[in-house]
């Protein structure tokens, strides 16, 4: 597989053609006691944009502590690379505790900092799950931006919502 | 009248080290950004590192010989840029970069409005209600000091748009230059569509209303004879970078008259008469404007890059651009591919009334349907082609032509019929590429 093929896997090119999660998205009454964030982030060198909005809701059952990131959806226009990406993001933290989400994005960010190398626990590999096939952007330094457009979104969304400092006062306990 | 000289174009690229490098698992570099940044051949290699070398000194004070021999190259320099864009070296300031030189103008204008400058910098200063006018196409560095200078002073800006071919549209000129216009900053060449703007028509329109003219030459200086003077604008700025000189120099070129009446921008050494603890009277221009410790080894650098042009000659080079745009734009015949800017079937593309008989330089930007810029420049960058993706910092002329990101693709001297049929060749395989 050459490099080029290595980072355009048919997976990047299947979610950018369909991507999971983009559409315009009103959340029109949010269930009470519910989180909601939105983040508009925008990569000023090509002009990708992604608005990404994320509902958190409190867990159903009582056993779990954690905030679920109980929705996420965006609208956003850019590269193959920063569409599939936000796109596999979206099918991989929708309907997981807050926290799990945060741990990916440690994950994808440790991935894209890899130089093409990947991750080197196995498990970590299988959490990222689709997510694995932005190794081969990682080896282009001017496309990881691309790639982590969406993520910056989840994380400031995070914190705009709210469930961030929650979060981080809860481990820290 | 001399002969000019026949240009083997082929082995100008020997003169290129950077050329001479694969990228990418050992593809053959076809260099197609040089409105990003030109490389840089030996000549302006060499006289960069010789100053280093052998001149090395701090120019304008000192009676040393090293002083000494660092002046007059940095003053030779100055000397050969002015005889490469027909202007007396009193007109040649050296800036930082052709952005530093358009906000040197800007803050000068903005100074006088603040009524620095006593009563010979009064004609330059603006009073709420005047206006300045730039165009859809320019380049943000020449958009964004204007419009921070409308917002020191109480001007107003107005804009000239852009017709559907990316030419300046100058069908309600008499409405946007009026009397109440002072200032008209356009860009010679747009380093998107690649036109060159009609500047006898522009000029005329700002002398009829007593406005000045600025002109942001970045675009043109690399691939046509420029004149200011014949031109007849009273600023100009151009960047070394671009030129196939060094980064972290560009020129401002202004009048005489006007920047021997203009206030300071910057402030400090080298620039001074007399000095006391609460106040100092200026030098004569250039070196008003030259506050502080110059990038002199890139001056003298910049001057070898306007020597080693001038051998080849302006006037050939742009023949070999007039070649080299006839074949970029043959991408257009490509499925999916869109030209922004003055396509093959512009009628004006082989005609036009400036000095070269040209009016557009080999600077083309496309749009391929169904695949983001970033996209098509990593297929391209995979077979070795360097083009450029983004706005081009040129947000408004992109969401004039409703795309949020371009690629394009500028030839330089270096650059062959064979280059862009490989660039043809990869272009075609990127919809492929993507399913498409």
């Amino acid at each position: 597989m050459s490099a080029l093929e290595q980072m355009y896997q048919q997976v990047i090119l299947d979610h950018a053609k369909r991507p999971v999660g983009r559409g315009p998205a009103i959340i029109a009454e949010p269930p009470a006691g519910a989180l909601v964030g939105e983040s508009h982030q925008v990569n000023p060198t090509c002009g990708d944009e992604v608005t990404l909005r994320i509902l958190v809701t409190e867990p159903v059952e009582a056993t779990t502590v954690a905030e679920v990131l109980s929705s996420v959806t965006w609208e956003g226009q850019g590269c193959s690379i920063s569409q599939a990406s936000t796109s596999v993001m979206t099918q991989l933290v929708s309907g997981e505790p807050v926290t799990e989400a945060l741990h990916l994005a440690d994950l994808f960010s440790e991935l894209m900092a890899s130089r093409g190398k990947g991750l080197a626990s196995e498990d970590d590999e299988d959490a990222l799950g689709d997510a694995t096939a932005f190794t081969g952007t990682s080896k282009y330094p001017a496309r990881i931006k691309c790639a982590l457009l969406g993520w910056v979104a989840l994380r400031d969304a995070l914190a705009r919502s709210g469930a961030l400092p929650h979060r981080v006062v809860e481990q820290g306990t | 009248m001399n002969t000019p000289p026949v240009i083997d174009w082929v082995a100008l690229r020997d003169q290129f080290p950077s050329l001479a490098q694969p990228v990418r698992n050992g593809k053959s570099l076809i260099y197609l950004d040089a409105a990003a940044a030109a490389q840089k051949p030996w000549a302006v290699i060499d006289a960069e590192r010789g100053f280093y070398e052998r001149t090395n000194a701090a120019v304008h004070r000192g009676a040393h010989y090293l002083a000494e021999q660092a002046t007059v190259a940095f003053e030779s320099a100055r000397a050969d840029v002015a005889a490469f864009i027909g202007a007396d070296v009193a007109e040649v300031v050296w800036t930082s970069s052709a952005t530093a030189a358009l906000n040197t103008v800007a803050y000068a204008f903005g100074n006088a409005s603040l009524g620095r400058g006593g009563a010979s910098s009064a004609p330059f200063a603006l009073r709420p209600g005047d206006e300045i006018v730039v165009t859809e196409a320019e380049h943000h560095a020449n958009l964004i000091p204007w419009q921070e200078l409308c917002a020191r002073t109480g001007a107003v800006l107005r804009w000239l748009g852009l017709t559907d071919a990316g030419r300046l549209d100058l069908s309600n000129l008499d409405q946007i230059i009026t009397e109440r216009t002072r200032i008209l900053a356009f860009g010679h060449v747009s380093n998107v569509t690649g036109a060159l703007a009609p500047v006898a028509d522009l000029v005329a329109a700002a002398r009829r209303v007593g406005a000045f003219t600025v002109l942001d030459a970045c675009q043109s200086v690399p691939h046509l004879p420029v004149d200011f003077r014949a031109l007849g604008v009273d600023f100009a700025a151009f960047g070394g970078h671009k030129l196939y000189g060094p980064t972290g120099i560009g020129v401002l070129y202004g009048r005489k008259e006007l920047l021997a009446a203009m206030p300071p921008v910057f402030t400090g050494g080298s620039m001074v008469e007399v000095v006391t603890m609460d106040s100092a009277t200026y030098v004569p221009p250039p070196q008003r404007f030259e506050a502080g410790t110059q990038p002199t080894a890139q001056a003298i650098a910049l001057g070898a890059a306007a020597r080693w042009l001038g051998e080849i000659g302006m006037a050939n080079i742009a023949t070999h651009g007039r070649a080299m745009t006839a074949e970029l734009l043959k991408i257009a015949e490509i499925p999916g591919v869109r030209i922004i800017g003055p396509g093959p079937g512009d009628s004006n593309v082989q005609g036009g009334g400036t000095a070269a008989g040209l009016d557009r330089v080999p600077v083309v930007t496309f749009a391929v349907d169904g695949v983001h810029a970033h996209d098509v420049g990593q297929v391209l960058d995979d077979a070795g082609i360097a083009v450029r993706v983004g706005h081009h910092c040129a947000q408004p002329l992109h969401r004039r032509f409703g795309v949020a990101a371009t690629a394009r693709a500028s030839a330089s001297i270096t650059t062959t019929p064979k280059e862009i049929a490989t660039f043809h060749e990869a272009l075609t395989q990127v919809r492929p590429f993507f399913g498409l």
